[in-house]
């Protein structure tokens, strides 16, 4: 096979497209990347969903942007705000064009007819949250852009708009199952490598697809469901993030896992920071304001991970609400039904729907929920990934949760991941619109889609007897047990072997579904072994790091060590994957943070 | 328990514990059809354990992962943002996410079979193509004739804001347009949820495109379909006032402007 077969040829059942830019992923981060590439160059976006079902519509509280619409503000405080909410872990070059771009990627989506909440003046409102403060540190000052608590559904549906308005080539329901690279020749008698195209299982028929494109930009989100306690979808199971794994392409900064503070009591499900940014208020069971006492500047407005930290704390030292005593109040009674109607309204409705509480009357129940991804594909400032601390794969690209640039470090302020795929997005489809200019297609290797019909099919005709829902729900609950807001060598030792048994047990996973169309079943057990691949690389990474940084949090050590781990983890997947002790077969090393502005601090609020 | 806690407001929730609700055996009754061997859809039932707590989603899951891994549907966030997972429960549109064991009946089988008029792909799957070319041709996205100010947002007050807030909730799940008996019968009509997002724009201060949309829902296929029969409004997860929005366009067009 080669670069010659056509677009829209079927050889040995396989079609094939070719493209000058393939997106995997149509959340907020592939769709602004659609919207930059689209009218430049032939694109499509390839998503295992619908668009407007990504998770970016789930997003509630805000958009950070130093806009000044309400109060006092500048980029260079938020730059400074992203720095210290992640824990100086950081690059500091990234978290600038984050802060400095805001502005435009804010604009961007209002010209494109976002509908943000606005100010008596009709300009953009702005609100209150975690971690962003008022001349370093200061007080809380309003920054995050918002409308209502559906900031993210808004953002999702303006996207796709205007994709429609361009006429963006959508492939729904297509699940990319293997990113394609080849070796060119490189400068100097190098060799390069250089993806030329994806592979993609048809949900509909089964049938597979292989795209030859120039340009390959991931924006596949995050993967949650590693956790029980999640508020992530369910489909968010880290494909494109175990994909570049399995293709031997590091990962970075994988034990940086976020909590969210206030998930609903035993559901996960998302109530966001922006309550407290509105001023909501924290309590324990006798109705302390406990975060006083662990953030006296800006208490229930500390960045998440602190807060996240001090209600488990809460609870572990008897002081959780409920029979069981094992969870916080968030206390909203205060600010009355109209705000929380118009500025609230969906987690209003969410208390009220699932745990039956009324935040208007009563405080509802919260514990912290696994969110956010803070660590991913390495990639520069540009988008492009990195296949060690300073190669880049000419052509591909990552941007979003996926991605690791460093903007986030070891913890995420709320609202800078809307931003996040924003700026981000937009700068991996104009970086790729720039690089298919000039790049020639990769071959294609031989046969480019066996090695992903041979997955399906030996899963699809396994007379495997282990139940995925029961090896993933095993996952699920050993990772919630031991890997999650407080961690500790035994802890993270004990899911290591539970990790390595449910990989043994995966290899007699049992597809109950036969059939080719809408096979669910099969896309479920394909989905585990991500899941279990990106588990280990996380608690593997959360072992070999001895300190307690941002959303890492070592029992054992409890102290940030800025001697021995200020700089990134890198994992590289080096031996056979199935062997049993993750030592044989990942390799870790370090990457320098970038220090520009701020040397490390100790972080206080 | 301390007395702290007792006096807490949400003490009347600690009944509702988890550990205090009862799980109890309910009956799912499921139209399946499975394309490569089916001719013709069929009803099966499944008995689940639940708490009436659960989502009809978290019963269809107990099957999916537990008895029959081929019962098929789509679902993703769980809890009523994405639209994914539309379908019919005891003759009803609702998000299986949203839609908790506890209000339905229990003492009685619980039907759940995929939306109507769009056509059935596989056990609670259909095919969503039609509904979403429907959504593209009321042209849903800002055409503004004025330029911005450069690197300005455009001005809009709050009441001009507030005109459209209702429709821009909209999460194209295609509950609302597959309750309605008009589009069940004459599938070329655009349904509820098209004219809803294209309210959402007709109403929006920045807008200059209303009247294009006017002329194509004033086509024969277009708002003059709907009968007022309030299916869509009970149907939407999200509150919409379907039908008020669907009045208020047939007003604009009769008025001839937004």
């Amino acid at each position: 096979m080669s670069e010659q077969i056509a677009d829209g040829a079927v050889i040995d059942g396989v079609h094939y497209h070719q493209f000058d830019i393939v997106i995997v992923g149509a959340g907020g981060g592939g769709m602004r990347a659609a919207i930059e590439a689209g009218p430049h160059a032939k694109t499509a976006v390839i998503s295992k969903l619908y668009p407007t079902r990504s998770h970016t519509g789930a997003a509630q509280g805000g958009m950070a942007a130093a806009l000044s619409n309400v109060e006092e503000d500048n980029w260079e405080w938020h730059t400074y705000d992203t720095v210290k909410g992640g824990d100086y872990l950081v690059d500091q070059d990234a978290a600038e064009i984050l802060a400095k771009e805001a502005i435009d990627a804010v604009i961007d989506l209002e010209n494109m007819g976002l509908p943000f909440n606005r100010t008596p003046e009709g300009k953009i409102d702005q609100r209150r949250f975690g971690g962003h403060t008022r001349d370093h540190g200061k007080a809380a000052v309003r920054r995050a852009c918002y409308a209502a608590d559906r900031t993210g559904h808004m953002i999702l549906q303006t996207l796709f708009q205007n994709c429609v308005k361009l006429g963006i080539n959508f492939f729904n329901e297509f699940y990319v199952l293997d990113l394609l690279i080849g070796e060119v020749d490189g400068p100097d008698g190098t060799t390069q490598k250089r993806p030329s195209g994806v592979v993609a299982y048809e949900l509909a028929t089964g049938e597979l697809h292989v795209f030859q494109s120039k340009a390959v930009i991931f924006a596949t989100g995050g993967f949650g469901k590693i956790f029980k306690t999640t508020s992530n979808a369910h489909t968010l199971t880290g494909d494109g993030v175990g994909i570049i794994w399995r293709k031997r392409l590091p990962l970075e900064d994988m034990e940086f896992f976020q909590f969210h503070p206030t998930g609903l009591y035993g559901l996960g499900i998302l109530l966001t920071e922006g309550a407290r940014g509105e001023g909501a208020i924290l309590r324990n069971a006798s109705g302390e304001r406990f975060m006083e006492r662990y953030a006296p500047t800006i208490k229930d407005l500390a960045p998440r991970d602190i807060v996240a930290r001090s209600m488990v704390q809460e609870v572990l030292e008897g002081r959780g609400a409920g029979p069981n005593k094992d969870y916080v109040y968030l206390d909203c009674t205060h600010l009355g039904a109209e705000v929380l109607e118009t500025k609230l309204p969906d987690i209003t409705e969410f208390a009220r729907t699932y745990l039956g509480v009324d935040p208007v009357v009563e405080p509802v129940p919260v514990m912290p929920t696994a969110h956010y991804a803070m660590g991913g594909i390495p990639t520069t400032n540009n988008a492009e990934v990195l296949s060690d601390n300073t190669t880049i794969v000419p052509g591909l690209y990552a941007a979003g949760e996926c991605a690791c640039v460093s903007v986030h470090g070891s913890n995420r302020l709320g609202t800078n991941s809307l931003l996040d795929i924003n700026v981000f997005g937009k700068r991996s489809g104009r970086n790729a619109v720039e690089y298919v200019k000039t790049a020639e297609f990769v071959p294609l290797p031989d046969n480019p889609a066996a090695g992903v019909r041979d997955m399906l099919e030996g899963l699809r005709t396994s007379t495997g007897t282990e139940r995925i829902a029961a090896i993933r729900k095993e996952l699920q609950e050993q990772m919630d047990r031991n890997a999650q807001v407080f961690r500790t060598d035994d802890t993270l030792a004990a899911v290591t072997e539970t990790i390595h048994g449910l990989r043994e047990r995966y290899r007699n996973v049992q597809v109950q579904d036969k059939g080719k169309r809408f096979n669910t079943d099969l896309l479920e057990a394909v989905e585990l072994g991500f899941l279990l691949d990106l588990a280990e690389v996380v608690v593997f990474s959360a072992r070999n790091r001895k300190e307690s940084r941002g959303g890492h949090m070592r029992d054992d050590y409890p102290k940030r060590d800025d001697e021995n781990y200020m700089k990134h983890t890198m994992a590289y997947l080096t031996g056979d994957p199935h062997s049993s002790n993750p030592a044989d077969h990942i390799k870790l090393d370090w990457k320098p943070v970038v220090i520009t502005r701020y040397q490390p601090m100790e972080r206080k609020y | 328990m301390s007395t702290a806690v007792a006096d807490a407001p949400a003490e009347g929730q600690a009944s509702d514990a988890p550990e205090a609700i009862k799980s109890f055996v309910v009956t799912l009754i499921i139209r399946r059809f499975d394309p490569d061997v089916d001719t013709e859809p069929h009803w099966q039932d499944f008995d689940v354990e639940v708490y009436p707590t659960d989502r009809v989603l978290d019963a269809l899951h107990k099957i999916k992962w537990d008895q029959d891994g081929s019962l098929t549907f789509r679902r993703s966030c769980a809890h009523g943002v994405c639209g994914s997972d539309a379908m019919r429960i005891n003759g009803r549109n609702r998000l299986a996410c949203k839609t908790l064991i506890k209000d339905l009946d229990v003492q009685k089988p619980i039907y759940v079979e995929a939306i109507k008029g769009l056509p059935l792909e596989k056990d609670l799957v259909v095919d969503m193509e039609p509904f979403f070319a429907s959504y593209r041709e009321v042209q849903p996205f800002l055409q503004a004739n004025s330029t911005p100010p450069e690197g300005k947002e455009r001005i809009q007050s709050v009441a001009e804001r507030a005109r459209f807030d209702d429709t821009t909730k909209c999460i194209l799940c295609a509950a609302c347009t597959s309750s309605c008996p008009v589009f069940w019968t004459d599938g070329q009509y655009f349904g509820p949820a098209a004219i809803v997002n294209a309210h959402r724009f007709i109403f929006d201060s920045r807008d200059d495109a209303s009247q294009v949309r006017l002329d194509i829902l004033n086509d024969k296929e277009g708002v003059w379909r709907c009968r007022t029969t309030f299916n869509c409004t009970d149907a939407c997860p999200r509150g919409i006032q379907v039908t008020q929005a669907i009045a208020e366009v047939k007003q604009a067009i009769m008025r001839g402007h937004a």
